[in-house]
């Protein structure tokens, strides 16, 4: 019981260092993209270290931490294909460090200017 | 050991914070509101156990709900079509 106690607080120790270096990632990277990539992954990973953790720590609380860690990790990657959609829409300019956009050749520049926001 | 815990996540909310007052484009700022609401989401987890108290799950659950679809929400709006 001591075990599965120590490795929760391990769990909860890890998680919570992910989510600090996804909150630094969102200060350090150069662009809308690169931020939600370290935004959203690394702070994906951390929440769901974290919270199986206190469940592993109060063993009473498993199935609940299970049922918000599951709806985070099924959420979370909704919401960030979400923004990083209605970013590129709003023709938000890649950086040019990071400067090959298949997408723009391929959807946004096909046909118009404007009316090919109905293509997909 | 849960005090520790409770100042990393206060930089880290800090820091995404900052991000939000710098952000140049709105998506940013989105993006900066996503990453906030899930580390208070897992913070909030957090307090269940330093308090003992299991009503903070259930916050947790709810809050991760409501911003999630604000995010959506936010982001639809982005695009400009409604």
């Amino acid at each position: 019981m001591i075990i599965i106690n120590t490795l929760g607080y391990i769990l909860i120790f890890l998680g919570t260092l992910f989510l600090f270096l996804g909150a630094l990632g969102l200060l350090r990277m150069p662009d809308v993209y690169n931020r939600l990539q370290a935004g959203t992954k690394a702070t994906t990973l951390g929440a769901l270290s974290t919270i199986i953790g206190v469940g592993m720590v109060e063993t009473d609380w498993f199935l609940k931490t299970l049922i918000i860690a599951i709806f985070i990790l099924m959420t979370n990657p909704i919401g960030s294909h979400a923004i990083a959609r209605a970013a590129r829409l709003s023709r938000i300019a890649v950086d040019k460090i990071t400067a090959q956009d298949k997408y723009q050749e391929n959807y946004l520049n096909k046909k118009g200017s404007d009316q090919n926001a109905s293509n997909f | 050991m849960l005090n520790y815990i409770f100042i990393i996540i206060s930089a880290a909310v800090l820091i995404a914070v900052i991000r939000m007052l710098k952000g140049p484009t709105p998506a940013d700022r989105i993006v900066s509101l996503d990453t906030v609401t899930t580390i208070i989401s897992s913070l909030l987890v957090v307090l269940a156990l330093f308090f003992k108290n299991h009503i903070y799950l259930d916050i947790s659950f709810v809050f991760a709900a409501l911003s999630f679809t604000g995010v959506i929400v936010i982001a639809r709006y982005l695009e400009g079509r409604g």
